[in-house]
């Protein structure tokens, strides 16, 4: 079953057509990989489906429960609480909080206690209080974090804070995790253990996953499909070996006429 | 020595109020960057609500105070809703300058209809109007009054802020706004619970300053705000911590210059501290020095 469904989707800044008629489909439980040259419009697409940008055309149909919803033109928020979560090319965390304090907002939409039962200190709030930071514990024990939970974000190193910031996604409960350039900046040894997480935590989250990645290694290793993007459009989808041997793709990435030079 | 004490305790309730000002100045400008001018004329109005509970329904100091909370929160929301949210992608610029009209709007409206003239406040009676005399230094019960209602207020400030849902919100929204909406905050009321929270404070200072000075009128609002402003400068503005140091240091200052003599210069030194602060240490107090990035 689809669970994210994206037909036509078209974005236009002024003239200049960023996204065009852009149309993807990932199953339940997938793992998609979105590539592209620079520029070829890779965040734009992530920003689409999260609402940072409202969509000049096209539909974006998110499937949670068996149950379909148009997400295109939502707020941000909504979105994300109708279950599509992300993390960020350039590190997007809230560097001033500790890193447990991270995860704990992001999973603050699921918290039921209001401000009145915080206050008089109802069990109620403890109970869901103490909940809470067992579960985001649980996540931080899944990307190796659970260590430094009491830490300032900034303090971690670049890699734990890339870790941290999936956490921090998968704390929001999504359906669809959108990874934007997870692996930037990462050397092969961080790579391969990231590689590893994200299996892992494809499996055991039942998550449908879309990942954009300049890391080939990565890419042809984990995604079972790929979609490519140039100039805002889609030439070619399929399997890494297809993609492997695509010519429009080995065109757009090395340049035209590459046989002949 | 006494001298000493007794400055120290009228620099405290002083303080206390600069403090519950300065706290709303320095949350909304934690969480949209904007000095919010009108915010000074909230806890006027906060005043009025307090001295109308009072004279005409004849409630109690607290009752009052509660009121006149509840009045100052939707106040503060609506300015939110109506002036600044159709602003929140302008310019700062474009923001600042609409704070101060609609700090002018509330100033001249509420003469409109109250009048220029000062009004005093019920004086209080009973226990409230006593005072008592501790090694030769003499505090009032109003004193005690303020100085107690204005810890209360703090520590559930700090409790909302760490420890709620809508607090951590509000922290997250302030270090990055975009990030935060992506995590599921909904940004827009999240900065109206500011605006919300930051004018009951102000209101209940309104209050606080009727029965304290007796006296109230529609432009009350303009030196004090400016000193509380001060005053999140001061303890670093945009820290919820560097409002309420800032606060009691602000009115600690003014009363000690107040009361060694120089009653004429005690604005004066205010100001002069605020253009050191900004010289040596523009951060503020408890701010970490951050270059701009240019």
């Amino acid at each position: 079953m689809a669970i994210l469904s994206v037909k036509k989707l078209t974005k236009s800044f002024g003239g200049l057509t960023a996204v065009s008629n852009v149309n993807m489909e990932l199953q339940e439980g997938e793992l998609v990989g979105l590539i592209g040259p620079n520029g070829a419009g890779k965040t734009t697409v992530f920003n689409l489906l999260t609402g940072v940008y409202e969509p000049t055309a096209g539909t974006v149909t998110l499937t949670r429960n068996g149950k379909g919803k148009e997400i295109q033109g939502m707020k941000p928020f909504n979105i994300c609480k109708a279950g599509m979560s992300r993390t960020f090319q350039n590190i997007r965390l809230f560097k001033d909080l500790t890193v447990l304090d991270n995860v704990r907002i992001a999973m603050h939409q699921n918290v039921k206690y209001g401000l009145a039962s915080a206050f008089l200190h109802l069990p109620a709030y403890a109970k869901e209080e103490a909940q809470l930071v067992e579960k985001c514990m649980e996540l931080l024990r899944i990307v190796h974090l659970d260590g430094k939970a009491g830490e300032l974000a900034s303090n971690l190193p670049y890699g734990e804070q890339r870790h941290l910031e999936i956490a921090r996604a998968l704390a929001t409960d999504p359906v669809v995790l959108l990874l934007d350039e997870p692996a930037a900046g990462m050397n092969p040894a961080e790579t391969a253990q990231l590689t590893e997480l994200i299996s892992w935590i494809r499996k055991n989250f039942q998550l449908t996953i879309l990942l954009i990645e300049h890391d080939m290694s990565l890419v042809m290793k984990i995604c079972e499909r790929i979609y490519v993007l140039d100039y805002g459009m889609i030439i070619a989808s399929g399997t890494p070996e297809e993609i492997k041997a695509d010519k429009k793709v080995i065109e757009a990435y090395l340049g035209e006429d590459v046989n002949d030079a | 020595m006494e001298q000493f004490l007794q400055q120290l305790i009228n620099g405290l309730s002083l303080g206390s109020i600069y403090a519950l000002i300065a706290l709303g100045y320095t949350m909304v400008y934690g969480i949209i960057k904007l000095i919010n001018f009108a915010h000074c004329d909230v806890y006027m109005i906060g005043a009025y609500v307090g001295y109308a509970c009072m004279t005409y329904f004849h409630l109690g100091l607290l009752p009052s105070m509660l009121i006149a909370m509840a009045a100052c929160t939707l106040l503060g929301m609506a300015i939110e809703k109506i002036a600044y949210k159709p602003l929140r992608n302008a310019t700062r610029i474009a923001v600042l300058i609409t704070a101060l009209g609609v700090s002018m709007f509330l100033e001249y409206g509420t003469m409109f209809f109250v009048k220029a003239e000062v009004r005093a406040y019920p004086s209080m009676t009973g226990w409230m109007a006593q005072s008592f005399q501790v090694g030769g230094v003499n505090i009032s019960m109003l004193q005690v009054i303020i100085m107690a209602v204005t810890v209360i207020l703090m520590i559930l400030l700090q409790f909302i802020v760490k420890r709620t849902r809508v607090g951590r919100a509000m922290r997250a929204v302030s270090l990055d706004k975009d990030a935060a909406e992506l995590m599921g905050i909904n940004v827009n009321s999240t900065i109206s619970f500011t605006f919300a929270l930051g004018s009951a404070l102000a209101g209940a200072a309104g209050v606080l300053v009727g029965v304290y000075y007796n006296s109230i009128n529609p432009l009350m609002g303009m030196l004090p705000g400016i000193k509380a402003f001060v005053a999140a400068v001061f303890g670093g503005i945009g820290l919820i911590p560097g409002a309420m140091v800032g606060g009691y240091a602000i009115g600690m200052i003014e009363t000690m210059v107040d009361g060694y003599g120089n009653s004429l210069y005690k604005d004066a030194v205010v100001f002069a501290i605020l253009i050191l602060i900004l010289i040596v240490k523009p951060a503020g107090l408890l701010g970490k020095n951050t270059r701009e990035k240019v």
